[in-house]
C-alpha cells in the first residue's frame, strides 16, 4: 500500500517538475513547482521526517514561492496579459495547495500505520534540534551569518540601484 | 510493501536531471532559478532517504542547512534579476552579456 502511494507521489512530482521546465508561462511554472515541493514534503513525511516535511512546506512552498510569484508579478507589470491570469492563478494555486496538503496528510497516515514502523525518535523535532544545537552548532551559527549577509546584500543591491535611477533622471 | 532506498534515489536522480535540463535549455532567468531549486530539492530527498535507511539524523540536519542556503540564494538571485530587469527590461539571459568578453 505504501508503495502505491509512493508511486503516485513520485509520478505527480516528476510530471510537475517536467511542466516547470516545459511550460511557456513562468506563472504556471511557479505553480507546478509548488506542487513538486508538496510532493517532496509528502515523501519526507513518509520517510519519517515530519520536521523536515513541515520545513519544506513553510520555507519552500511558503516563503520561497511567494518570493518567486512576487518578483514575477513585479516584472510582468507592464504586460497586460499578466493581469488576466491572476484570477485563474488564484484558483489553480488553491487546487495545488489543497492537493499538496492532501498528499502530505495521506503520507502521514500511511507512515503512522505502516507495517514496518519507523523509529519515532529519528526525525522528530527533538532529535533534529539536539543534533543541530550540539554537533552542528558552529555550522548553525554560520548559517545565521549567511542569512544576515543575504539580507544586507539584497538591500544594498536594490537600494543603490534605486538611488542611481533617481539621480539619472 | 514499502518503497526501498533505490526507489527514492532513482526519483531523486530523475528530479535532478529535470533540473539540469531546465538550467541548460531555458533562457528565462526565473525558470533557471526554479530549476536550481528543483536540483537542491532532489539533493534534499537523497539526504532524507539516506537518513531514514542508515538510521542517522545527520542527513536531516544537512537538509536544514541546504534550505537556509537556498533561501539566501533565492533572495540574492531574485534581487539581481530585478536589478537586471530595471536596466535591460528583460530577464532573458542571452541579453545579459555584461561579463562576456
Amino acid at each position: 500500500m505504501e508503495l502505491i502511494l509512493f508511486i503516485i507521489i513520485a509520478v505527480v512530482a516528476v510530471a510537475a517538475a517536467l511542466l516547470v521546465i516545459l511550460g511557456k508561462n513562468p506563472v504556471y511554472s511557479t505553480l507546478f513547482l509548488v506542487t513538486t515541493f508538496f510532493c517532496l514534503a509528502a515523501l519526507y513525511v513518509m520517510l519519517g521526517a515530519p520536521f523536515i516535511g513541515a520545513l519544506q512546506v513553510i520555507v519552500y512552498a511558503g516563503a520561497i514561492m511567494v518570493l518567486f510569484l512576487f518578483v514575477l508579478m513585479l516584472l510582468n507589470l507592464r504586460d497586460p496579459q499578466s493581469w488576466d491570469i491572476t484570477g485563474r492563478l488564484r484558483r489553480w494555486l488553491g487546487f495545488a495547495i489543497a492537493g499538496g496538503v492532501l498528499l502530505v496528510a495521506l503520507a502521514g497516515v500511511k507512515a503512522a500505520t505502516s507495517d514496518t514502523p519507523l523509529d519515532p525518535k529519528l526525525g522528530s523535532v527533538e532529535s533534529v534540534g539536539d543534533a543541530l544545537f550540539s554537533k552542528f552548532l558552529a555550522p548553525f551559527e554560520i548559517a545565521s551569518i549567511l542569512l544576515l549577509i543575504a539580507i544586507v546584500g539584497v538591500v544594498s543591491l536594490l537600494k543603490r540601484d534605486a538611488g542611481s535611477v533617481k539621480g539619472g533622471r | 510493501m514499502t518503497p526501498t532506498l533505490p526507489m527514492y534515489l532513482i526519483l531523486s536522480a530523475v528530479l535532478f536531471c529535470i533540473g539540469v535540463a531546465g538550467v541548460l535549455t531555458r533562457r528565462n532567468a526565473l525558470i533557471i532559478f526554479m530549476s536550481i531549486e528543483l536540483m537542491l530539492n532532489a539533493a534534499n530527498l537523497t539526504f532524507v532517504a539516506f537518513s531514514r535507511f542508515l538510521q542517522n539524523v545527520d542527513g536531516q540536519v544537512f537538509v536544514f542547512f541546504v534550505m537556509a542556503v537556498a533561501a539566501a540564494e533565492v533572495a540574492v538571485g531574485l534581487a539581481i534579476i530585478v536589478v537586471i530587469f530595471r536596466q535591460k527590461e528583460s530577464v532573458d539571459i542571452d541579453r545579459v552579456n555584461l561579463m562576456k568578453w
